[in-house]
C-alpha cells in the first residue's frame, strides 16, 4: 500500500468504502505525521490521536457490519481551534481561553463527526482569528512547510488566520481541515501554501459554537488539497441551523456530484480595479495564466468594474473590529477562562488585569479600534459610513454579476512572506487581504485554488468569486483552473 | 387636571415627570435562549450556554416574547413597527455575561401610543388625562449580584440573565406624584389584563426609572434627573416628591441641576446621586450582527390583536352602560383583572341561580362584592386571589337573597359562617334554620303582640308620627329573629296599623 497520507478526502473515503485500507490505518498514518511535524511546524495546539482512532474504529466497525457510511467516513481532519469541541480544549489561540474545555460541540464540527470524519487535533491560528500570518497566536507561530528557493532557510508564513489548517494540509498532516474566513482567513493561507479553500456564501455554515470574531463576516469553510475535496467537505459542513439566526434556510446542493470544469457558456469577469499599482509581477502573470486557462475551458472573458474596491479594506477594518470589540467583551474573567485577580482588586481591576494578560497585542489593537469607531461622536463618521460602503460594495458585485457568472482575481497581492517581515507594520499586513475582503463584505462565496509557483518557488493562488448561493459556479471554475494548472508541487519535507 | 405645585421661595414650580417602566414579559423561556424564567429558583439553575455567554453561543429570538410585546402595544393603541431591529448596548458588569445587553435603541418594536389615567376614584370618567407613550422596546434583563454571601467576594446569579423585558417609555406628560402613581397603576392593570406581564413589583417583574425636572409654570423644560429601578407605586411617588423639592431647593439657592442618574433609598425616602453625566457610560450601541432585523407580517399583528381580551376602560364602560353600575363601582370592579374576572363569574352564576338576566342582578352583585365581601375578606386577612369562598359559592348566597329565602341581614350572618366553616350558603341556612318566613299567620301573631305591648306608640303613629313605622318593622323583625320576609312584614304592618 502506498502512503495513505498522500491521499485526499475523496480517495480516502472511497478507499475505506472499498476496503482498500482501513480507516484505522489512515488515522494511524496521519497521527504519525502530526506527531512528527509538531515541533517543527507547530500547526496543532492540541493533538487528539485517540479521537482520530476512535472515529476510525467506528467507521471500520460500521463497514464490517454492512452499515451505510457517512460522506466523510474514515477521513481524519484537523479542526481549527476556533470551533468549540466538547471535552477538548478550545482556545482561539488565546491565553484568555487557555484551558477552556467546552461542554458543547460546534454545529459544523458535529456535522463532520456525524459524517464519519475523525479529529486529529485542534489547529493553531491567529489569536481570535485576527491576523494574516499566524504570528498572533499565544501558542507560537505556525511555520509554513514551504521554503523559498533562495538558498536561505527563512521560516515562511503559512498565512492567517487559518495558518495551522493551511500548513497542516500542505504538509500532509491531514487531508483536509476546517477554516474560518472573516476577511480572507481561508483563502489567503490556502494561497500561501498551495492548497484549495472555499468560503461559502454567508450563512451556509452555522456559526453556532465557533468563537466569534466579527459576526456579520465570519464563515466556516473547508481547506483541502483539491476542489473535489473542498466540495465534499463543504457539503457536510453546510446546512440550516436553527441555533444560528443568520443561518441560510436552504437545502445543501450536491456540489460534488455536479462538479464540471466545462466553462462553455460561462462568462468570467476580470475586475479592473484589482490591477493595483505595484501588483507583484508573478501574481499578475499567474492571473493572466488563469484567464487563459478559463478561456481554454470555454469561458468568455469580460472586463468588469468594482468601483468601490479601494474602500473595502478601510470599511472592513472598521466593521470587523467594531463587532470584535463587542464579541470579545465576554472574556472578562468572571465565568470561565483566565482570571487575573490581583490582591485587593475590585471588579474593574480584575477586568483590566485579566484582559491585559489574556489578549495579545493584535487583539488589543482591534478592540481599541472597534471601541473607538463605536464611540459616541464617532459612530456616524466611522461605523455608519463603513456600513454604507459595505452596501456599495455589495451593489458593485450585483452590477458585475449582470455581466458575468464568476469573477477571477488573484487571492493575494504577493506570495507568502517570511515570518517577522511584516509584524512591525500592521497596515502592510492588512493589505495582504485587499483582494479577499470585498467578497467577505458582500457575503459572497469565494475560493482560492493553487495556480503555480512564483520565481521563489512559493505557491500562488487564484481567487474565484461567485454569486450568492452559487458555490457550484465557484467550484466548477476552480476545477477548470485546477485541471489545467496541474499543480503537483508540494513542500519538500525538511521537518 | 393636576395643579400640583411646589411652593418655593421664588414662587410656584411645576413638576415634569416621565417614566420608563421595565416590565418582565410573561413567557416560559428567555428572550434569546430556551432557559426557564421561573422566579425564585436556586441561583444559576436556569442558565443556558447562551445566558452564560459561553464562547460561540448565539441568540435566537423567542417569538412568544415578541407576540406579548405586540399585544401590549396594541392594548395602548400604539403603532406596531413591522420592521424593528436589535442593538447591542455595550458595558462591562459582572451581572452582564455578554458584556452587552441586547436591546432596541434605533428601531423599537412598538411606536407611539397612550394610556388614559384618572385621579378621581369616585368617578373615573371625570378628570381623565391622556399620557403619551413614546415607545416600547424589547430587551434582555441582566443577572443579579449577591454581596452578602462572602466577606470579600460578590456572587453572581444568572437566573435572570436574558429574561425578556419590555421597556415602556412614557412622554414627559405627568405633572404630579399622583398622576405618576395613577399611570403606573393603570399600566400595571393593562399589562395584567393583556397577560404580558404579571406586574409583580415585589418580585421585580415591574420597575420604573423616574425622570423628574422642575420649571416655573410656562418656562422651558428644566434639566432632568433619572432615578433608577424604583420598585413600587408608593416609591415612585415618594421619589418624585423628594426629587422635585430637592431640585427646587437647589435652583432657588442659585445652583443648577446636574443631569445625572440617582438612586432611591426606601428607608429614608430620599434619592442620592449614582453617577453624573460625565461618568455616564458610552454604550457604543450598534446593530446586533447575530440577529436579523425583525420583520412582522400583517397576519401576525392581526392575530395578536384578535387575542386581546376586553381591556379595563372598555370593560368599565360596559359595566356602566350595559349593567347600569355606577362609575365608581365599575371603576372598582375593573381596576384589577382578577376582580373583574371574579365579578363576572359571580354575575353569571347569580343570574343563573336566580333565573334572571345579568343586568337584573348586576347591581346587587356589585354592591354585595364591594360593600360586604371586600370587608369580610379584609377581616380574615384574605383577598380575592386567595378567597376561601369561590365566586360560584358566593352566587348561591346572593341567589338566596334574590329569591327571598333569606334577608340581607341574615345573609351577613351566613357569609360569616361560610368564611368560618367553608360550607355552602344553602347548607348553612338549612342547618341553622335561617330560612326567612313569609308565613302571614305567624307574622300577624307577632305584630298583634307588638301593637298591644306598644299601645302608646300606636297612638302617636295614628296621631301623625309616621316615622314610627320603622320602629314597628324593627320590633317585628327582631321578634322574628330576622327571618321574616321584610316585604311581607311591611305589608302586614300597614294593614294592622290601618
Amino acid at each position: 500500500m502506498s502512503d495513505v497520507t498522500e491521499l485526499g478526502v475523496a480517495a480516502i473515503r472511497d478507499g475505506v468504502a472499498k476496503g482498500e485500507f482501513t480507516a484505522v490505518e489512515v488515522a494511524q498514518g496521519f497521527n504519525a505525521n502530526v506527531a512528527a511535524a509538531q515541533i517543527a511546524l507547530n500547526a496543532f495546539i492540541v493533538a487528539t490521536p485517540e479521537a482520530a482512532l476512535g472515529a476510525a474504529q467506528k467507521v471500520d466497525e460500521a463497514r464490517a457490519a454492512g452499515q451505510p457510511l457517512g460522506k466523510m467516513a474514515g477521513v481524519p481532519i484537523g479542526m481549527k481551534d476556533l470551533f468549540a469541541t466538547k471535552g477538548v480544549q478550545t482556545t482561539a489561540a488565546s491565553h484568555i481561553l487557555e484551558g477552556f474545555t467546552p461542554q458543547y460541540e460546534s454545529s459544523v464540527s458535529q456535522k463532520l463527526w456525524d459524517a464519519g470524519a475523525g479529529m486529529l487535533g485542534k489547529l493553531n491560528l491567529d489569536q481570535f482569528a485576527m491576523g494574516s500570518s499566524n504570528e498572533t497566536s499565544y501558542f507560537g507561530n505556525v511555520i509554513s512547510p514551504w521554503k523559498r528557493k533562495d538558498g536561505g532557510n527563512a521560516a515562511m508564513a503559512p498565512g492567517g488566520s487559518s495558518g495551522g489548517s493551511s500548513a497542516a494540509v500542505a504538509a500532509r498532516l491531514c487531508p483536509a481541515a476546517t477554516g474560518t474566513d472573516t476577511g480572507g482567513s481561508i483563502r489567503q493561507p490556502a494561497a500561501f501554501t498551495g492548497i484549495s479553500g472555499i468560503k461559502p456564501t454567508y450563512g451556509r455554515c452555522s456559526r453556532w459554537g465557533i468563537v466569534a470574531f466579527a459576526s456579520s463576516l465570519d464563515q466556516a469553510g473547508p481547506m483541502a488539497r483539491d476542489v473535489r475535496d473542498c466540495a465534499i467537505m463543504l457539503e457536510v459542513m453546510s446546512g440550516f441551523d436553527p441555533k444560528d439566526s443568520t443561518s441560510l434556510d436552504l437545502p445543501v446542493p450536491a456540489w460534488e456530484a455536479a462538479l464540471s470544469g466545462d466553462m462553455r457558456g460561462k462568462k468570467v469577469g476580470i475586475p479592473r480595479e484589482y490591477r493595483v499599482d505595484g501588483l507583484d509581477g508573478d501574481v499578475a502573470k499567474s492571473w493572466d495564466q488563469g484567464i487563459a486557462w478559463l478561456k481554454d475551458a470555454g469561458a468568455e472573458i469580460v472586463d468588469i468594474s468594482l468601483p468601490h474596491t479601494k474602500y473595502a479594506l478601510p470599511a472592513y477594518y472598521i466593521i470587523a473590529p467594531a463587532e470584535a470589540s463587542s464579541n470579545l467583551a465576554r472574556y472578562d474573567g468572571v465565568r470561565y477562562g483566565l482570571r487575573d485577580l490581583p490582591d485587593g482588586a475590585g471588579l474593574q481591576d480584575m477586568y483590566a488585569a485579566t484582559r491585559s494578560a489574556g489578549f495579545g497585542a493584535e487583539v488589543k489593537r482591534r478592540i481599541l479600534i472597534g471601541t473607538y469607531v463605536l464611540s459616541a461622536g464617532y459612530y456616524d463618521a466611522y461605523y455608519t459610513q463603513a456600513q454604507k460602503v459595505r452596501t456599495l460594495i455589495a451593489r458593485d458585485f450585483d452590477e458585475a454579476f449582470r455581466l458575468c457568472d464568476v469573477i477571477l482575481a488573484p487571492t493575494t497581492p504577493t506570495a507568502s512572506f517570511g515570518l517577522g517581515e511584516m509584524v512591525s507594520d500592521p497596515l502592510a499586513m492588512y493589505l495582504n487581504d485587499v483582494f479577499a475582503v470585498p467578497a467577505s463584505l458582500a457575503g459572497l462565496p469565494a475560493m482560492s485554488v493553487p495556480a503555480g509557483l512564483n520565481r521563489e518557488g512559493l505557491p500562488l493562488g487564484l481567487q474565484i468569486i461567485g454569486k450568492a448561493f452559487d458555490e457550484q459556479g465557484v467550484l466548477n471554475a476552480g476545477l477548470a483552473i485546477e485541471s489545467r494548472a496541474g499543480f503537483t508541487a508540494k513542500p519538500e519535507r525538511w521537518w | 387636571m393636576s395643579t400640583y405645585r411646589i411652593q418655593g421661595a421664588t414662587g410656584e414650580w411645576e413638576v415634569v415627570i416621565g417614566l420608563e417602566v421595565h416590565a418582565q414579559i410573561t413567557s416560559n423561556a428567555k428572550l434569546f435562549s430556551g432557559a426557564s424564567t421561573t422566579f425564585g429558583a436556586e441561583p444559576n439553575s436556569q442558565v443556558s450556554l447562551v445566558d452564560a455567554a459561553m464562547p460561540g453561543m448565539l441568540p435566537v429570538l423567542n417569538g412568544e416574547c415578541i407576540r406579548q410585546a405586540v399585544r401590549t402595544g396594541l392594548a395602548i393603541d400604539a403603532s406596531i413597527n413591522k420592521w424593528s431591529r436589535f442593538d447591542r448596548k455595550n458595558y462591562f458588569y459582572a451581572d452582564l455575561p455578554q458584556g452587552y445587553q441586547i436591546s432596541q435603541l434605533y428601531h423599537p418594536l412598538v411606536g407611539e401610543g397612550h394610556i388614559d389615567i384618572s385621579l378621581d376614584d369616585k368617578n373615573p370618567e371625570a378628570d381623565v388625562k391622556r399620557i403619551g407613550v413614546e415607545r416600547i422596546h424589547v430587551e434582555q434583563d441582566a443577572g443579579k449580584l449577591m454581596h452578602d454571601q462572602h466577606p470579600t467576594m460578590s456572587y453572581v446569579d444568572l437566573n435572570r440573565s436574558g429574561v425578556a423585558l419590555m421597556e415602556i417609555v412614557s412622554k414627559p406628560d405627568m405633572r404630579s406624584p399622583a398622576e405618576a402613581g395613577a399611570y403606573v397603576r393603570k399600566l400595571r392593570s393593562i399589562l395584567r389584563y393583556v397577560g404580558s406581564c404579571d406586574g409583580n413589583m415585589e418580585e421585580g417583574s415591574m420597575r420604573a426609572d423616574v425622570n423628574v425636572s422642575v420649571r416655573k409654570v410656562g418656562d422651558e423644560l428644566g434639566t432632568r434627573t433619572e432615578t433608577k429601578n424604583v420598585n413600587s407605586v408608593r416609591f415612585v411617588m415618594a421619589t418624585i416628591e423628594y426629587e422635585a423639592n430637592r431640585q427646587v431647593d437647589v435652583l432657588e439657592s442659585g445652583g443648577t441641576i446636574a443631569q445625572e442618574t440617582r438612586l432611591f433609598d426606601p428607608d429614608t425616602g430620599t434619592t442620592r446621586s449614582m453617577r453624573s453625566k460625565e461618568d455616564a457610560h458610552d454604550y457604543r450601541y450598534f446593530p446586533d450582527p447575530d440577529l436579523l432585523p425583525l420583520v412582522l407580517d400583517d397576519a401576525f399583528v392581526e392575530a395578536a390583536r384578535a387575542s386581546l381580551p376586553e381591556l379595563p376602560d372598555a370593560k368599565r364602560h360596559r359595566y356602566e352602560n350595559a349593567l347600569g353600575l355606577s362609575p365608581y363601582a365599575a371603576g372598582v370592579l375593573t381596576a384589577e383583572v382578577e376582580t373583574a374576572r371574579w365579578f363576572e363569574t359571580l354575575l353569571t352564576s347569580t343570574a343563573k341561580a336566580a333565573g334572571k338576566g345579568e343586568s337584573d342582578v348586576a347591581k346587587q352583585a356589585s354592591n354585595w362584592l364591594i360593600s360586604e365581601f371586600f370587608g369580610a375578606l379584609n377581616r380574615v386577612g384574605k383577598s380575592l386571589d386567595n378567597s376561601p369562598i369561590s365566586a360560584d359559592a358566593a352566587a348561591e348566597l346572593l341567589a338566596l337573597i334574590t329569591d327571598g329565602t333569606i334577608s340581607g341581614s341574615i345573609a351577613k350572618q351566613v357569609l360569616e359562617k361560610m368564611l368560618e366553616t367553608g360550607d355552602r350558603a344553602g347548607t348553612i341556612v338549612t342547618r341553622e334554620g335561617l330560612k326567612q318566613t313569609s308565613d302571614t299567620d305567624a307574622i300577624d301573631a307577632v305584630i298583634a303582640k307588638i301593637l298591644t305591648d306598644n299601645a302608646d306608640k300606636v297612638e302617636q303613629y295614628k296621631g301623625g308620627k309616621e316615622a314610627l313605622f320603622g320602629f314597628f318593622v324593627g320590633q317585628t323583625m327582631k321578634a322574628m329573629q330576622g327571618k321574616a320576609n321584610p316585604g311581607v312584614v311591611n305589608e302586614l304592618l300597614k294593614k294592622a296599623l290601618g
